[in-house]
């Protein structure tokens, strides 16, 4: 159409001032992370050295670069302090992601089963907790977990346990904390794709001497792998860097990745190593960041 | 055999009740406890509002209220402008140079953990020599923010019919007049809830306004954290309270916007 081209024209002319805006504050700034891990720690403001200053021409420019060194990468791999928040981070995040598809997948398909009119207020009910604070839901759990909280006293009342359990402070408490705040996030995709599924392929499947649960495994299930996907990546991604809930709900014993980062830089500012961490984790989630861009792009832009 | 599709109806609704169980009970028992007389939260001592006036009369609480309802609404107005503009771009551009980089840049924000955000945007900030304080988070925030309204709105975009801004360009429309006339009345529902999205996000923000506000300017967020880690308080679930009521407010506003404006047309919007 050549409507269609005409309209072009001013779509891109719009998008220049969000690309300038997103360059600047997203794109430059990861720069400026690369260049930090690569420095000394120093104890001055900013708390590193080199500081590049393109004023003072090439050689002072020079001069810095020869400083640049890999110390900060080197005692990430020489600590186990930092190997084994990693690997924790990891395993933290696919265990979550696991009991969210679990937790996740039922409601899910419960949603799509529900009589149209129905399936809008199910959205709807699980989109509302999305919307309320994160902090605040994080907040609520400490309320009930808490030594002398509700659950302690339901458990004590029905007689399930004569002393009050630990809760707090424990990684039963992260997973719940975590699990509770992601759970909507793999909802919505599974939901999505749930329902766009072709209902007489079920039928068909049964036809075909199928019962429910193998139609279910055989035909629903694959079918609604990219959901699966989409909803996976949307929660693995954020939970390996998470600061907020194991900071507040799991002990402090082990900690993930987001927890040393925070401590490197808020406690020991120490910029550059906390920087060498940031590029690190970074790294480990190019493919994971790389799969889901192109989930995103090919829905949202999966008819042009 | 409509058996095969409906049999597992039993089991379907007790997973989705379950599952609302599990995501409001907290919620509803924390506003429930905002109003305990006691001080102890967990024993009930009767109605009372005292711990909302506690809050009222908490000066650092109220600045930090303040200025993350400032922030806030700054951070959201302007990452709707933005991200309004980059989702006409990349529904309606065609393809461009460095596309890819911009859905790139647009989309892993989405899922990026924030320690990252925060550190690479406080090193930005540093190497600007900027002042770090209300400004700094403001930015932060609508960098962060503008990635979820160009998803809503160009997830609108992309589902409208195209014919109708053509058609009213081969009546003589040019493509500006097109889009403000027959366009943007029809993203409007998506546009508001991008900007309420923006505005509940940046109110939620912990880490990324840590690590990109000063000394001395802390949000209302920041905080309640603080305050957190030390343990349960009653004024903290008085402030959750309102603001729990404040987006609920919020979104019923949006509701009934888009249901007027859908009642001059198209559906609602997506979020």
């Amino acid at each position: 159409m050549s409507a269609r081209r005409i309209f072009a024209g001013p779509a891109r002319l719009a998008a220049i001032a969000p690309y300038l805006w997103m360059v600047l504050f997203f794109l430059v700034p990861f720069g400026f992370v690369f260049k930090i891990s690569l420095s000394q720690t120093a104890i001055a403001q900013p708390p590193y050295t080199p500081v590049f200053d393109f004023t003072e021409g090439r050689e002072a420019l020079a001069a810095a670069f020869g400083q640049l060194s890999f110390d900060n990468f080197r005692l990430l791999i020489s600590d186990n302090l930092y190997i084994l928040s990693y690997l924790r981070s990891v395993m933290v995040a696919v265990t979550s992601t696991v009991i969210l598809l679990v937790i996740g997948y039922p409601v899910a398909y419960g949603m799509a089963r529900l009589p149209r009119r129905w399936q809008a207020v199910a959205m709807v009910l699980v989109i509302v907790p999305f919307w309320t604070s994160f902090l605040i839901r994080i907040y609520a759990w400490i309320n009930i977990l808490q030594h002398d909280g509700l659950l302690n006293r339901i458990l004590l009342a029905l007689h399930l346990v004569s002393s009050p359990i630990v809760w707090l402070s424990t990684d039963t408490a992260m997973y719940i904390g975590i699990v509770y705040s992601y759970l909507p996030f793999m909802i919505l995709p599974l939901y999505a794709t749930l329902a766009k599924m072709d209902a007489s392929l079920l039928e068909a499947a049964g036809d075909l001497g199928a019962s429910p649960r193998q139609a279910f495994w055989l035909v629903t299930v694959p079918l609604s792998l990219p959901g699966i996907g989409a909803g996976a990546l949307l929660c693995f991604i954020p939970i390996v860097g998470e600061f907020v809930i194991p900071d507040l709900l799991a002990g402090s014993n082990s900690l993930m990745v987001g927890q040393t980062l925070w401590l490197e830089f808020f406690t020991n500012k120490d910029w550059p190593v906390a920087s060498a961490a940031a590029v690190t984790l970074l790294a480990l989630l190019v493919p994971p960041l790389v799969l889901y861009d192109r989930l995103q792009r090919r829905q949202l832009e999966g008819n042009s | 055999m409509a058996r095969a599709v409906t049999s597992m109806t039993r089991f379907n609704i007790t997973a989705l009740a379950l599952g609302l169980a599990f995501l409001y009970l907290p919620i509803v028992i924390l506003v429930i406890y905002s109003f305990n007389a006691s001080r102890l939260v967990t024993v009930w001592g009767g109605w009372s509002l005292r711990w909302y006036v506690e809050f009222f009369n908490d000066r650092a609480m109220m600045e930090a209220a303040w200025m993350s309802l400032l922030v806030a609404g700054l951070s959201a107005t302007l990452a709707t402008v933005l991200g309004t503009l980059a989702a006409i771009g990349l529904a309606r551009g065609e393809r461009f140079r460095g596309r890819t980089l911009f859905s790139g840049m647009l989309y892993s924000p989405l899922v990026m953990p924030e320690v990252i955000s925060g550190l690479s945007l406080l090193l930005l900030f540093v190497a600007l020599n900027a002042e770090r304080g209300f400004w700094t988070v403001t930015v932060a925030h609508t960098t962060l923010t503008m990635c979820f309204v160009t998803v809503v709105v160009q997830s609108r975009l992309t589902s409208l019919d195209r014919s109708l801004e053509e058609a009213a360009m081969d009546l003589g429309c040019d493509p500006v007049r097109a889009f403000l006339l027959v366009t943007l009345p029809l993203i409007l529902p998506a546009i508001i809830a991008g900007w309420m999205l923006a505005f509940t996000l940046s109110l939620d923000d912990v880490v990324i306004a840590s690590f990109t506000t000063g000394p001395g300017s802390a949000t209302l967020p920041i905080r309640i954290y603080s305050e957190v880690r030390l343990g349960v308080k009653p004024e903290i679930n008085a402030i959750c309270t309102l603001m729990i009521a404040l987006i609920t407010v919020l979104i019923v506003a949006a509701s009934l916007a888009s249901r007027i404006s859908s009642a001059q047309g198209e559906s609602g919007a997506p979020l």
